[in-house]
């Protein structure tokens, strides 16, 4: 997405995107009002989180606990209720900041 | 001189036989009235080894217009056709292809939508899908299926264009009616209609991301490329008429005219309509009546500087229409209007909505229209607006 909006004479036919993959740099991050918190001292390692996200944008770390990838969590709150072990806590984005 | 061997064909076939020398690679079509001889004949070419092409069964039209889409997206030739209610089933997939700017190519056999439910000719179908995107032309006769269906090909395909085309042919009227129809050399239509390549295609080698999102700092910007794109066909579209012409020995025009020498009044059809009026306008002629015919050939884009210039000495327009757009009358005639509106406000014009779910159209029914038009427009004071009408309607 950076840089300069192209006008509508620089598009290329069809709206067609010449470059493969570019929903990568989409940062759908930028919807949210919530964000997934963890405490992962009560994470099983299960992986429900992971096979649940809707933007695929959980991954395992070396450790075997999960993590978020906040550029593409739109804090939609999936994880949270999928986990069963209560390891997810959706905060509220402001409040964090207070 | 008109060029081809002349054999009897419905206008189904005529489509099928201009499919067939297209050498198109991939199908895709589910049956439906008065659709389906066209599919059923390309089922058997296929089947019979003189067509080498993917014939795609499918369960909807909706998935019928998806497959066209995606074959065309590899780059394939592709075909459908559809009436009616299948028509509608396939609606949100049609502004794909003229969105995604892949020509596919697609025929419409017109009919009437339910409900009540009617198999006959309409053009309610036509209407409902005025505003997809496509080149639309409507064909008067079985001849001009074939032809259009032809150039439709060569000029969705050009690097100029690049947007899907629909030939309109009458259901019942055309599709399975067999008139004499001058069948081109098949080596000179491969030639007319060469094959082509997409700037952008489906290939593993060389991804690229097609159909996509696009947020409010895009979609404007996208519409706008494709409204400019879109007119900008109008004289390439002409082009390749005049070349079809040159190599087939049949012209077209967006706006074709008939006897309009000396026309005070005109009447205006789309459709096999077109026919019958101009047997009405002879009548007209003899009884010193100096009535014209105005035939739009080209649908979208729209024709304004074409048609400006048919009506030009005209004191009166009649304007056949052969849908209804409830609450707002004709649809062809309100685009007439709006189209003649900022240059010709002098120029009555009359709307009459006519031939709805197969009622046929006669000739007295044409004549009619003139008389009962030029009593309308005595009725009223100057500029005073004239309603449309429904007429041939039982009370």
């Amino acid at each position: 997405m950076g840089g300069e909006k192209k006008g509508w004479r620089e598009l290329e036919i069809g709206c067609v995107v010449p470059e493969p993959g570019s929903a990568a740099v989409y940062k759908k991050g930028d919807w949210r009002s919530e964000r997934p918190v963890r405490d992962n001292t009560k994470c099983i390692k299960c992986g429900i989180c992971y096979i649940y996200c809707p933007d695929a944008c959980i991954r395992e770390d070396a450790e075997g606990y999960f993590e978020t990838e906040l550029y593409y969590c739109t804090g939609c709150g999936i994880c949270a209720h999928e986990c069963p072990r209560g390891v997810i806590t959706m905060v509220e984005e402001e409040q964090e900041e207070e | 001189m008109t060029k081809g061997r002349l054999v009897g064909l419905e206008g189904s076939f005529a489509i099928a036989e201009a499919v067939r020398m297209a050498n198109v690679d991939v199908i895709s079509a589910y049956p439906i009235t008065p659709q389906t001889h066209i599919v059923e004949r390309l089922a058997e070419m296929i089947a019979d080894g003189v067509l080498d092409a993917e014939f795609i069964c499918v369960e909807s039209e909706h998935s019928a217009m998806s497959a066209c889409v995606g074959a065309s997206a590899a780059g394939a030739r592709v075909f459908t056709c559809s009436a009616s209610q299948g028509l509608e089933l396939m609606h949100e997939v049609l502004y794909i292809p003229s969105s995604m700017r892949l020509p596919v190519v697609a025929v419409a056999a017109n009919r009437a939508l339910s409900a009540p439910l009617s198999v006959w000719c309409d053009h309610s179908d036509a209407m409902a899908i005025r505003d997809i995107g496509w080149i639309q032309v409507f064909a008067e006769n079985n001849q001009q299926a074939l032809d259009l269906q032809v150039c439709a090909y060569r000029t969705a395909e050009d690097k100029e264009v690049l947007f899907p085309a629909m030939v309109h042919i009458d259901g019942f009227y055309l599709s399975h009616v067999i008139e004499g129809v001058m069948l081109p050399d098949e080596e000179e239509v491969a030639h007319f209609i060469p094959d082509y390549r997409h700037p952008f295609v489906l290939d593993p080698e060389n991804p690229v991301s097609m159909g996509c999102y696009g947020p409010p700092f895009i979609y404007p910007e996208a519409k706008k490329a494709q409204e400019v794109d879109f007119q900008s066909t109008k004289p390439k579209i002409q082009e390749i008429w005049n070349e079809f012409g040159e190599t087939f020995g049949r012209y077209y025009l967006p706006v074709e005219t008939y006897r309009m020498e000396d026309a005070r009044s005109a009447l205006l059809t789309m459709g096999s309509s077109g026919e019958t009026a101009m047997l009405a306008v002879d009548e007209l002629r003899r009884e010193g009546k100096e009535v014209g015919l105005i035939r739009l050939r080209l649908w979208r884009p729209f024709p304004f500087k074409e048609l400006r210039e048919a009506v030009k000495d005209l004191e009166l327009l009649v304007v056949l229409d052969r849908a209804l757009s409830f609450g707002m009358g004709g649809p062809v005639c309100s685009e007439v209007k709006s189209a003649l509106y900022d240059k010709r406000k002098d120029l009555n014009i009359v709307g009459f909505i006519a031939g709805l779910g197969g009622r046929d159209i006669t000739i007295e029914a044409f004549k009619h229209m003139v008389d009962r038009a030029r009593a309308r427009v005595k009725a009223v004071e100057p500029g005073e607006e004239i309603e449309p009408e429904m007429i041939g309607v039982r009370e």
